[in-house]
């Protein structure tokens, strides 16, 4: 257990909080007519107009196709992380069949970045409140090792 | 359908003038164009004006003469002045006026833009979290481009070089102060891949045009320049754009840019093969490079190699941005498509000075990107 208390940036943007029995997955949404997979959850579909969709939990893992890197203090507001101020990077992840979704990256170092790379889904604190409250965002990490068959296939399950 | 005519341009400078409201810069470069036209401002029947900073842009009027046209605001972001001279040659096309203006007017702050997301529908932990940022999108699809298609880091910098070296031969641009390519590939990187002086900024200034009707134009001027086609397209699902906190897999969606292309190429009966000169949305170094090909002008991944070559400097086979583009002027994001027009027009005319570039040139190009993923292109000729 942790000390430190935490809370998500926003509410149903991924599941929260994560844990065994509800991994940590992003919050989608895909239409019930024609199927378009959107994130964040969307109650309009931008493909058919139908406004109906269901909540979608999306893979957690994918490849990397575009970066760039984030080397000033965004103006704030609308930012509102830390005051002091360090690099970060940001990039879309290709989830395979469901979308390519824009998130933070993990790792700040563009020369450690690659176009194509594998990335899993996880949780930083973007920023931390007055309190001490971290407030956590969604991020995709690296992936150093390859998935386990055993993961791949309880996320088809969970997202077919 | 009667054709429209560009008969008068008029350019307030761009940069930054403290003290100097938006709509007098606005009313310096009417005036300009009045002048250039040979008419007066009561002889104008009506118009179209943009503007992101000033509500009213069409209050103008309160310094050019209370004439009672209709003086219409129009607003498409950076693609905001392809709006105004569309419609203002639309006028013309349809026979409601003869004699109609564009006028474009900004005067941005310094960092302007910190918008809240929700003014782009989207919500707000994307921009807390420090997603909202359109420098992140420019970055992000010249990283993928460079990837695809063999750009170097040393061809972004040439871009930037030869736009700031135009700029230093155009009294009116803002930053006139040329940088080599080791200068600007030594300055801080912002974003990945794009540094410092591979950014345009946002600034202040005004532009004005003058138009027509093709068969009056005799009345007023030796050298008309034909409006030859307009075309706005917004994104389509599937396309890679601004301010998208997602965007579906599969096929590759092509972007505005190329459909807006497409659509004006057409209606001009004119080929990018004939396209003597261009002015292309360089927000950054990186844009102008993927502008080139989105716009038909070359193949994804020659740009490499014509840049080397200075196929795009001001006597190269393909000039673009020969008043210095936006790295050289900023960016007033009402004004900016018509400065566009201005300098095509000088070009077509055969007046840019120490800018003009060789030859005859008969058919000149504009180009417009901007959030939330829309494009304008103007076609015009001699």
């Amino acid at each position: 257990m942790t000390s430190t208390t935490q809370q998500p940036v926003a509410e149903g943007l991924f599941t929260w909080p994560p844990g065994d029995s509800a991994p940590l997955r992003l919050i989608g949404s895909e239409c019930v007519a024609c199927g378009l997979v959107s994130f964040p959850a969307a109650s309009d579909c931008v493909r058919c107009a139908s406004t109906e969709s269901k909540q979608r939990l999306l893979a957690d893992r994918g490849t990397l196709w575009t970066y760039t890197t984030q080397d000033f203090r965004p103006p704030s507001p609308p930012y509102d992380g830390p005051e002091a101020f360090e690099p970060y990077s940001v990039g879309y992840v290709e989830l395979p069949g469901e979308l390519l979704v824009e998130a933070r990256l993990t790792e700040p170092d563009p020369d450690k970045l690659r176009i194509g790379q594998e990335m899993r889904l996880t949780l930083v604190p973007y920023t931390v409140r007055d309190d001490g409250t971290e407030v956590m965002t969604f991020a995709f990490a690296p992936a150093e090792e390859p998935a386990q068959s055993e993961e791949f296939a309880m996320s088809e399950e969970e997202t077919s | 359908m009667t054709e429209a005519v560009i008969i008068g341009v008029g350019l307030h400078p761009f940069g930054r003038f403290p003290g100097k409201p938006a709509l007098d810069m606005g009313a310096d470069a009417v005036r300009l164009a009045l002048a250039d036209a040979g008419v007066n401002w009561p002889q104008i029947q009506g118009g179209y004006i943009g503007s992101y900073e000033v509500a009213n842009p069409d209050a103008v009027v309160g310094r050019l003469g209370l004439t009672g046209i209709p003086l219409r605001g129009v607003f498409n972001g950076c693609a905001t002045a392809g709006t105004a001279v569309a419609l203002a040659a639309r006028a013309i096309e349809t026979g409601e006026h003869d004699l109609t203006i564009a006028i474009g007017l900004d005067k941005h702050p310094r960092g302007a833009f910190a918008a809240d997301p929700s003014v782009a529908g989207i919500p707000s932990w994307y921009g807390q979290t420090g997603l909202f940022l359109t420098t992140h999108f420019f970055g992000m699809k010249i990283n993928r481009y460079m990837h695809d298609h063999g750009i170097s880091h040393e061809t972004l910098a040439r871009v930037a070089s030869k736009n700031f070296r135009n700029a230093a031969g155009n009294e009116k641009a803002w930053r006139r102060t040329p940088l080599t390519p080791e200068e600007i590939l030594a300055s801080p990187v912002l974003n990945y891949p794009l540094r410092q002086f591979m950014y345009c900024g946002p600034d202040e200034g005004a532009a004005a045009l003058v138009l027509c009707r093709a068969d009056q134009a005799h009345k007023y001027t030796g050298k008309p320049v034909r409006v030859r086609s307009t075309a706005l397209r917004s994104r389509r699902l599937g396309a890679f754009e601004v301010q998208s906190p997602s965007f579906p897999v599969g096929e590759v969606v092509e972007s505005p840019t190329v459909d807006a292309a497409k659509a004006a190429y057409e209606l001009a009966g004119i080929g990018p093969e004939d396209v003597d000169v261009a002015q292309l949305q360089d927000t950054d170094a990186g844009s102008e490079i993927i502008h080139m090909a989105e716009n038909g002008l070359c193949k994804d991944g020659e740009q490499e190699r014509l840049i080397a070559e200075g196929a795009t400097e001001i006597g190269g086979r393909l000039p673009v941005n020969t008043d210095g583009g936006l790295l050289g002027n900023g960016e007033p994001i009402g004004a900016s498509g018509l400065r566009q027009i201005h300098e095509i027009v000088l070009q077509l005319r055969g007046t840019a000075g120490t800018r003009q570039i060789p030859g005859t040139p008969r058919v000149g190009y504009t180009h417009l990107y901007g959030a939330p993923g829309a494009s304008a292109v103007t076609i015009l000729s001699t």
